[in-house]
């Protein structure tokens, strides 16, 4: 079972399960959209401490004695059965909360890196950082209204990304589509743990590099 | 799409209480880490009735709250939700609770669910979508 150090429930079949699957890509890409079409929102927020870059953003002048800010986060959680809850957490784009990221990671099934085509070098961080920890991900492709759609191929090519990554198109204000991006993923995990390969964990050998690619504009 | 969202969102008011001060202040929880969806879960072997005068004096009305939710296992970011309190202030009363023998929490696997048939079984569950 996934969890460590349990003081057992009697009467239970199992011990529940709570599922963890982040949602991240850049600022505006489709996170919230994703985790309301396919999951049931509830309010979440959370206090974080500026850290010092932020606190220069934020123009503290005047109020030097607030030292933390208050960061909505989306939250979404869709109930399997009694005993077993998925739940989503859009990961904060901006840069500054970015040390939330190893918490939010922490024992995470996998990631959905979301990747709008007009700022595909948006979710290059994301991809990055998913990578470098090992984290199963599938990368979904909103398709916005008037952006321009380019074959997969081009586009796996314009990410970098290893073979093994899915890659899909998606339209994260469908239900649907939304709901067949976690099932790649949770697709993805499995085959991952088939695989089972004990240096997964510790890939940063063969990262590819990625750079700040203009080509799929 | 996030500011509309935000803007409808309860938080853009700022909290009427600071948020650390259902903590006295403090801002770190005690003990090990608890993660946001770490299960907490109240031992029914165990009451606030049942604890010492000065450690039930310890316990404000966040922390009976909390226990109340937690009669059946709970994950932390569910309690901050329901009880409209910050994650963080949340990990500090489950902390709380637990250095009293209250409830007990149960932390993710660091690398996540490896068990192949509950994969599949939330794949088949989320096809059905």
């Amino acid at each position: 079972m996934p969890y460590g150090d349990s003081d057992s429930v009697p009467n239970r079949r199992r011990a529940p399960v709570a599922i963890k699957v982040l949602i991240a890509g850049g600022f505006g890409v489709g996170k919230t959209t994703l985790v309301s079409a396919v999951s049931e929102v509830r309010p979440l927020r959370t206090e974080e401490n500026l850290s010092e870059p932020s606190a220069l953003v934020d123009q503290l002048d005047g109020v030097e004695r607030k030292v933390t800010t208050t960061v909505a986060m989306d939250f979404g959680r869709i109930s399997i059965n009694d005993d077993l809850v998925v739940y989503l957490f859009g990961t904060p784009g901006q840069k500054r909360f970015w040390f939330m990221w190893d918490e939010l990671a922490y024992g995470a099934l996998g990631a959905v890196v979301m990747a709008d085509t007009r700022r595909l070098a948006d979710c290059f961080p994301s991809i990055d950082y998913f990578e470098r920890r090992g984290t199963p991900f599938v990368v979904a492709v909103n398709c916005f209204d008037g952006a321009r759609r380019y074959p997969l191929d081009t586009m796996r090519a314009a990410l970098n990304l290893t073979p093994d990554v899915p890659l899909m198109l998606c339209d994260a204000r469908q239900r649907a589509s939304s709901r067949d991006v976690l099932v790649a993923l949770v697709e993805h995990a499995v085959v991952r743990l088939d695989r089972a390969d004990p240096q997964e964990g510790s890939a940063d050998l063969a990262t590819p590099h990625r750079r700040q690619v203009t080509s799929a504009r | 799409m996030t500011p509309r969202r935000e803007r409808r969102n309860r938080d853009s008011r700022g909290p009427v209480v600071r948020p650390y001060a259902v903590t006295s202040g403090r801002t770190r929880p005690t003990g090990a880490a608890i993660d946001m969806v770490a299960l907490v879960s109240a031992l029914r072997r165990v009451s606030i009735a049942d604890l010492e005068p000065e450690q039930e004096a310890k316990l404000g009305p966040e922390h009976r709250r909390l226990l109340e939710c937690c009669r059946r296992p709970v994950a932390v970011a569910d309690l901050a939700s329901d009880l409209d309190l910050p994650l963080g202030v949340v990990r500090i009363l489950v902390a709380d609770l637990r250095e009293q023998g209250l409830v007990s929490v149960r932390q993710p696997a660091p690398s996540g669910l490896r068990d192949v048939a509950v994969l599949k079984e939330v794949a088949d569950a989320l096809r059905r979508l």
